[in-house]
């Protein structure tokens, strides 16, 4: 029986189909070690555990609870919830983090209807006051700035994946099994399951520091390659506005906006995008800016750092050969 | 079968949103608003289903101010067989948990043998009140669905997960939600819009549902603090005069972007 710190913060972390942590794993123990001691969950099918543990340890969590079983792959959300509800009733924590992804999320939900916790989703940063846990967020496309608090017990707060940059230091690996008992709760069955095959080296567009999006302005799917081109020359993810979604040049997975992925890179160039509301919902929080655009009185350059009246079909092969010449 | 597809009346993303800094809430009269795009695609889904099963019931559920009563009725001009607005002042900034056991207990009135909601609203992207009104209701969430198909007392369809997808199954009852990827929801139509004056629209309060807005047995989610940012400003606009891509590879370097 471990006694966990006065001030754990128990954290949920995402495993993939194959059974590593996900990417957010470093960012939530990195914000539960800025206001608490880590203390991280791991729910897996049998023997998925013993690995994805010593990784969570290297990223900063001082203990770490196995919730092994075969309903964890088999059943929608349940299977989460009933481990997150046993993990929360042992550590007692003073807040539990969680990944604002589909899953993640769902399990955040389900528990928090069911202990009545208080929930606040979608957080970009977590910090502590003399009352508890807070959560900070960025709404509307990043237009305001929202801290949130609970009127009592230890928040439920599910964390914008990518946001947090701060890391845990590496600790000691500790592991326990968790004992789940099944709550019964009827749940979805979960049949074939079809892992994303990662089809390029590109970075994730969700968490890349560079990104560079096309729109309605590449007028073809055969031309929004040079999209591509120029990315890959940054090191940088690709996404797209709606309008070339729409248009049919990209899947809808690379569609940057109030609807689609919100991203908030260190740089963004946005091609042929005018820069509708809906759209820069989905990117105003980069740190910088670029765009190139025809049309010079588009909106998108009322936001752009840089900003280039002209044809992106001349302008991006000569920033592309400008940038290879300087690696070169 | 008796579908209840939950529909939320949101800020047109097309126009500026805000917040009101005093209240916290949302500035309803700043920008135009509609009916949340998502939640029409679940109302397609319902109703597609109807058009091929006679017998079927759709009833469109709202929880919303009482100004949102003419956007709840375009629900019923696409073809909705009746609306139930749950309006109460008491739900002013009413977190995830308040908003979820209202819901709950409004489809548990309502009667459902199917609960079809939008994975997440365009304005507080939760994405979380699907799998906790399922909670709630003690039944399956097969949430996140890139497809749909009711058959033989179950709902089946293909859930877009974080790393791939899966072919999720449940028995009825149940709640779903449903991506982007279901086909756009039909217009209403000049008949639809005349036939929703005389559909049922029932308004329900927080009285009727028995729920209390104020126990302190629930932990809630509270503002405690909203800060406008202050805008973006336009930086350096330059016309290409043939030299643009060797200025930007050159403004990439010197900010150590490339």
């Amino acid at each position: 029986m471990t006694d966990f710190q006065a001030d754990s913060i128990l954290v949920l972390l995402d495993l993939t189909p194959s059974g590593e942590l996900t990417k957010s794993a470093a960012g939530l123990l990195g914000a539960a070690a800025g206001v608490g001691t880590p203390v991280a969950l791991i729910v897996g099918a049998a023997g998925a555990g013993e690995q994805a543990a010593a990784d969570a340890a290297a990223l900063g969590a001082t203990h770490v609870l196995v919730a092994e079983g075969a309903e964890a792959g088999a059943q929608v959300t349940v299977p989460g919830a009933d481990a997150l509800a046993a993990a929360a009733e042992l550590v007692r924590p003073d807040a539990i983090l969680v990944p604002n992804s589909i899953e993640g999320r769902e399990v955040a939900g389900r528990y928090a209807a069911r202990s009545r916790s208080g929930l606040a989703v979608d957080a970009v940063a977590v910090s502590r006051d003399a009352e508890g846990v807070v959560a900070h967020h960025s709404v509307y496309g990043g237009a305001y700035n929202v801290d949130s608090a609970v009127t009592w017990g230890a928040p439920v707060i599910t964390v914008r994946e990518g946001a947090v940059d701060a890391r845990a230091e590496a600790q000691p690996v500790s592991t326990e099994q968790l004992a789940v008992e099944a709550s019964g709760r009827r749940a979805a069955a979960i049949g074939r399951v079809d892992e994303a095959v990662v089809t390029s080296s590109r970075p994730e567009l969700r968490g890349a520091a560079k990104v560079v999006s096309g729109g309605r302005g590449l007028g073809s799917e055969a031309q929004f390659a040079l999209v591509e081109q120029l990315a890959d020359v940054l090191g940088a993810a690709v996404g797209a506005s709606r309008a070339a979604v729409d248009a049919g040049y990209v899947p809808q997975s690379y569609q940057v906006g109030q609807t689609g992925v919100s991203v908030s890179p260190q740089l963004y160039i946005a091609l042929g995008i005018s820069g509708a509301i809906q759209h820069r919902a989905g990117m105003q929080t980069a740190k910088t800016i670029v765009a190139i655009n025809k049309d010079g009185d588009a909106p998108i350059f009322e936001i752009a750092d840089f900003g280039i009246v002209g044809d992106l079909f001349t302008v991006v092969p000569q920033l592309i050969a400008a940038l290879e010449a300087r690696k070169a | 079968m008796k579908i209840v597809v939950l529909v939320k009346e949101v800020p047109d993303t097309y126009g500026d949103r805000k917040l009101n800094l005093q209240t916290g809430l949302a500035d309803r009269a700043a920008s135009d608003t509609v009916l949340d795009e998502i939640g029409e695609r679940a109302l397609e889904v319902a109703l597609s289903y109807a058009d091929a099963n006679a017998g079927t019931e759709v009833v469109v559920l709202s929880m919303s101010p009482e100004s949102a009563a003419a956007t709840v009725r375009k629900g019923l001009a696409m073809g909705a067989s009746s609306a139930v607005q749950v309006v109460d002042d008491a739900l002013a900034g009413a977190d995830l948990g308040l908003t979820a056991e209202v819901l709950a207990a409004a489809v548990q009135r309502i009667g459902y043998d199917l609960v079809i909601a939008g994975n997440e609203s365009t304005d507080g992207s939760g994405g979380v009140v699907p799998a906790m009104i399922a909670e709630l209701l003690d039944v399956p969430n097969a949430t996140s669905l890139n497809s749909v198909e009711i058959a033989d007392g179950e709902v089946r369809g293909e859930r877009a997960s974080d790393h791939g997808t899966m072919q999720v199954t449940a028995a009825l009852p149940a709640v779903i939600s449903i991506t982007e990827r279901l086909p756009d929801a039909r217009f209403p139509n000049f008949k639809g819009i005349m036939a929703a004056k005389k559909k049922p629209f029932e308004t329900l309060s927080l009285a009727d549902l028995g729920v209390d807005a104020e126990t302190t047995e629930a932990s809630r989610s509270i503002m405690i603090s909203l800060a406008e940012k202050p805008p973006r400003t336009a930086g350096t606009k330059i016309v290409d005069e043939g030299d643009a891509g060797e200025r930007l590879a050159e403004y990439l370097v010197q900010n150590r972007l490339a």
